[in-house]
């Protein structure tokens, strides 16, 4: 499909020049335009952030909701209306962050939704402070004496979580982004990706460079159904793999719920059986 | 309305001594208060749902409601029964027949015994916490233990004051089958026995002559309708549409999501218990968005994590219905307790200014009738909408004539777009036709941030003027469209007594005991925005008296900042009880003085 179907007239982009940003939003639309998913049938939640703005700058239904609640929005949508497409995009202050407790319970849920993650390990909107994801050591006006805290690892949580589909890519790769992308949005099941990129006004630290001298593809050989193997990648810490890590086929979310075992109609389109409630309310009459 | 009771002198004796005297010692003509009590985990909501059923299928008028405390075993909790040949609903203090499974459980209500109160149960559980001498011996869980364990008890005290009522056996035993239909058999023909037994002694005991029960039997109470709030809240949010249901635990609200649980598959309705109500909230918005009929359903303190969410739902002008089961706060407060505290904190939560209604049932009927509208309006209005119930309205039964789904019409309200749709057009109303995604070709946008006709984020600051101008100016619309307040009582009062809520009853029965004439009540079943009649209704009375089951009167404020009106006396109950009947006859009768 003509990835012009997704350009919007007359945006005003909010993000700065050489935000890592760019490079996602070119690899996503390349990866929808790929896949020939229509954007009138493509649903995007975001929550608050830099990231969050994204599905303001290509054609899709849109969510934005507030900062860090985007899964639970996600996961309502595609559980009332599981034809559509359904991404969540946002940052890492707001899925790792505010929205930890959603991160958890979304992968548990298993909802057939992909969560793109851009981490910059760093807070861009409200000007340089220290996101989950920050390198211990990493200084800003707040943590003044760097951080030292322990790293978020998104990935290691979700492969201990048994997430269906567990992959990191690297903005500065767009072919490497895109095809995890697209491998997310194609796996039937909760698909997270955490994508790197660089945050040129706030993290002088984890730039362009610096993320192509401390990531790496992982091999073929990897095996991504081997969780513990999975889990030990995932953990690496010093040059970073890229690439698929785990694989875990199973039921949706969607699947599973009662309303689907009859019909696979969206709820939309559905109505209330009057009658069926009348004989209900009457047989609260007695015997 | 009290009982009549007739009492002649007796001795203390066994069931099987039997004492025959020309008079008997309690006659009961119009309406008995029944209390059991108990620990938690003995099974008296199976006592209390066995009897009520079958008293009402027998043709009485049945009313019941639970006190009890925060813990799974153990405890000292209590249920009122109230049978009557009149229709009853509302709680009496006044116990009649007083039925103890625990020892403290007499202490429990001692308050309420009166020198007319009988006491029926075991001697090692009475005898120490009861001096009187209207205690009629049963030994309950010899009974029990003959029909094989203490289980039965519930089924041997059911049947026996089944019996004692002048319920037929053979409707008893159809109701006992009925509901141990999941059981099996041998667990069904202990209950059986265990029944048989509990109407042995209610026949000795009517034929000794000592209990005489004339209440009369009305037919056309046998087919009616004996369900609880949070049961008539559940099917009423079904007859309204709703389709989504996401929710944490949290007393009271719980039960009002396991009932939808239960019927999901049978409703078409997706239930998820979610990992907190800040999540709750979001996927009820979600499902809204999505072409779903969602509810959050929660208490004040899950409220307090929905605030944000709430605010959401006032800026995208999503529909959004909530409900709230009020319990005493602030924080965890009275976990199994009552209160209506949370009117304040629902009209004035959420950060921001955009519209909202709140509705507050008095009666089983309303749980039923807002409910239903509740998503209607959500739907129509584009805004949230408040259920405000507690724990004594959710958890109190009682018998109702009909309930009837289709009284309301239920429409969806999104519409199909077309390309260059618009999310947010701005129109003469401030409503702007409601896309859903996937239905139609155009794209449905929405965004927290201030937004465009498009729903795209903007700063351009003219546009936000007429956003917020948007949003505000559908509260005209929603004053076309409220439910009025009720009046009950004479048209020319000249003290007229307010409530809200769950309190309906209870101040309908208290009102109808002082036997004044100039008395009316005026019930709010729609607590924001005040129907435009309010002030009429105000200015008439001469002096006006609200009550409310809260410590700051928390309506009248409502009412003198939207009306100005200044209520003259406060009624204020704040202990974790709802009022009874007695008490609040009693304050209102002060209050008039």
């Amino acid at each position: 499909m003509d990835i012009k179907r997704y350009d919007m007239e007359d945006t005003d982009i909010a993000w700065c020049p050489g935000c890592g940003n760019f490079a996602i939003l070119n690899a996503l639309k390349q990866a929808l335009s790929e896949l020939e998913i229509q954007p009138e049938r493509l649903v995007v939640v975001s929550g608050i952030g830099q990231a969050a703005k994204a599905p303001h700058y290509y054609r899709c239904h849109l969510f934005n909701g507030l900062h860090g609640r985007s899964l639970p929005v996600a996961t309502a949508i595609k559980a009332v209306h599981p034809e559509l497409t359904v991404i969540d995009e946002s940052g890492d202050g707001c899925m790792y962050g505010e929205g930890g407790n959603h991160f958890i319970h979304t992968i548990r849920r298993n909802p057939d939704i992909t969560n793109l993650v851009h981490n910059n390990m760093v807070y861009g909107l409200t000007k340089g402070q220290a996101s989950p994801t920050s390198l211990p050591g990493f200084k800003t006006p707040v943590q003044r004496e760097g951080v030292f805290h322990e790293t978020f690892n998104p990935l290691a949580l979700a492969v201990s979580l048994g997430a269906s589909l567990v992959a990191r890519a690297f903005a500065g790769d767009t072919r490497q982004t895109k095809e995890m992308i697209k491998k997310a949005i194609s796996h039937k099941g909760y698909a997270l990706v955490d994508i790197l990129q660089p945050c040129v006004t706030y993290n002088k630290w984890n730039t362009y460079q610096w993320f192509k001298e401390n990531t790496y593809e992982m091999d073929p050989s990897h095996d991504p159904y081997d969780r513990m193997e999975a889990f030990r990648r995932a953990s690496e810490v010093g040059k970073l793999p890229l690439g698929v890590f785990y694989l875990n086929p199973k039921p949706t979310f969607e699947e599973k719920l009662s309303v689907y075992q009859e019909s696979k109609e969206p709820l939309y389109q559905r109505s209330l059986d009057t009658q069926k409630l009348s004989a209900w309310i009457h047989s609260k009459r007695g015997l | 309305m009290a009982a009549g009771i007739v009492v002649t002198k007796h001795t203390k004796d066994s069931l099987g001594e039997k004492e025959m005297t020309d008079q008997p010692l309690l006659q009961f003509k119009e309406d008995i208060s029944i209390v059991l009590c108990g620990e938690a985990g003995q099974g008296i909501q199976t006592v209390e749902h066995m009897l009520t059923q079958t008293l009402k299928l027998s043709g009485y008028h049945v009313f019941s409601t639970e006190e009890y405390m925060s813990r799974i075993r153990g405890g000292r909790n209590s249920t009122l029964v109230r049978v009557s040949s009149n229709r009853v609903s509302a709680p009496v203090d006044r116990i009649d027949l007083l039925i103890p499974f625990s020892s403290g459980g007499v202490r429990h209500v001692q308050r309420k015994i009166s020198s007319e109160t009988i006491l029926l149960g075991e001697k090692k559980i009475v005898e120490n916490e009861y001096q009187g001498d209207k205690f009629i011996p049963v030994p309950f869980s010899e009974m029990a233990s003959e029909v094989g364990g203490p289980i039965y008890t519930n089924a041997v005290a059911a049947a026996l004051l089944a019996g004692l009522l002048g319920v037929d056996q053979e409707v008893f035993n159809r109701y006992l089958r009925h509901y141990f239909s999941g059981k099996n058999e041998n667990t069904i023909q202990r209950n059986l026995e265990a029944a048989k037994r509990g109407y042995a002694v209610s026949e000795d005991l009517l034929k000794s002559g000592r209990l005489q029960i004339e209440l009369k039997k009305r037919d056309e109470v046998k087919n009616e309708i004996l369900i609880d709030g949070v049961e008539a809240l559940a099917m009423g949010a079904i007859a309204g549409g709703c389709n989504f249901l996401s929710f944490y635990p949290m007393s009271p609200s719980t039960a009002v999501a396991v009932y939808l649980a239960q019927v999901s598959k049978e409703f078409g309705i997706i239930v998820e218990q979610a990992e907190d109500e800040i999540s709750a909230i979001n996927m009820a918005i979600g499902a809204w968005y999505a072409g779903a009929r969602g509810l959050a359903s929660t208490s004040g303190g899950g409220f307090a994590l929905m605030v944000e969410g709430l605010s959401l739902a006032g800026m995208i002008e999503s529909p959004l219905v909530i409900h709230i089961g009020q319990r005493p706060g602030p924080a965890t407060g009275l976990p199994t307790r009552t209160e209506q505290g949370e009117l304040l904190f629902a009209l004035h939560s959420g950060h921001g200014e955009f519209p909202r209604i709140l509705l507050a049932p008095g009666t089983i009927e309303d749980c039923f009738y807002l409910a239903q509208k509740a998503f209607d309006l959500a739907d129509r209005y584009q805004v949230p909408v408040f259920i405000l119930t507690d724990q004594y309205l959710l958890e109190s039964h009682y018998n109702i004539p009909s309930i009837d789904p289709a009284r309301i019409r239920i429409e969806k309200q999104f519409v199909e777009t077309k390309k260059g749709y618009k999310r947010y057009q701005l129109t003469e109303t401030g409503l702007s036709p409601r896309g859903i995604p996937g239905f139609g070709e155009g794209l449905v946008v929405i965004d927290s941030d201030e937004h465009d006709e498009e729903g795209h984020i903007t700063e351009d600051l003219d546009l936000r003027e007429k956003m917020v101008n948007k949003r505000l100016k559908k509260l005209d619309l929603i004053r076309e469209e409220m439910v009025p307040p009720e009046l009950i009582g004479p048209d020319h009062y000249k003290t007229l007594i307010l409530g809200w809520g769950s309190t309906y009853h209870l101040i309908r029965e208290a009102i109808g005991r002082l036997e004044m004439e100039d008395v009316a009540f005026l019930h709010f079943k729609q607590v924001y925005p005040l129907h435009p009649d309010t002030m009429g209704y105000l200015k008439k009375a001469k002096k006006t008296v609200i009550v409310e089951n809260n410590g700051t009167a928390q309506f009248g404020q409502v009412l003198r900042r939207q009306t100005g009106f200044n209520v003259d006396r406060e009624i204020l109950k704040y202990n974790g009880l709802p009022f009874s009947v007695e008490e609040l006859a009693d304050l209102l009768k002060s209050a008039f003085h």
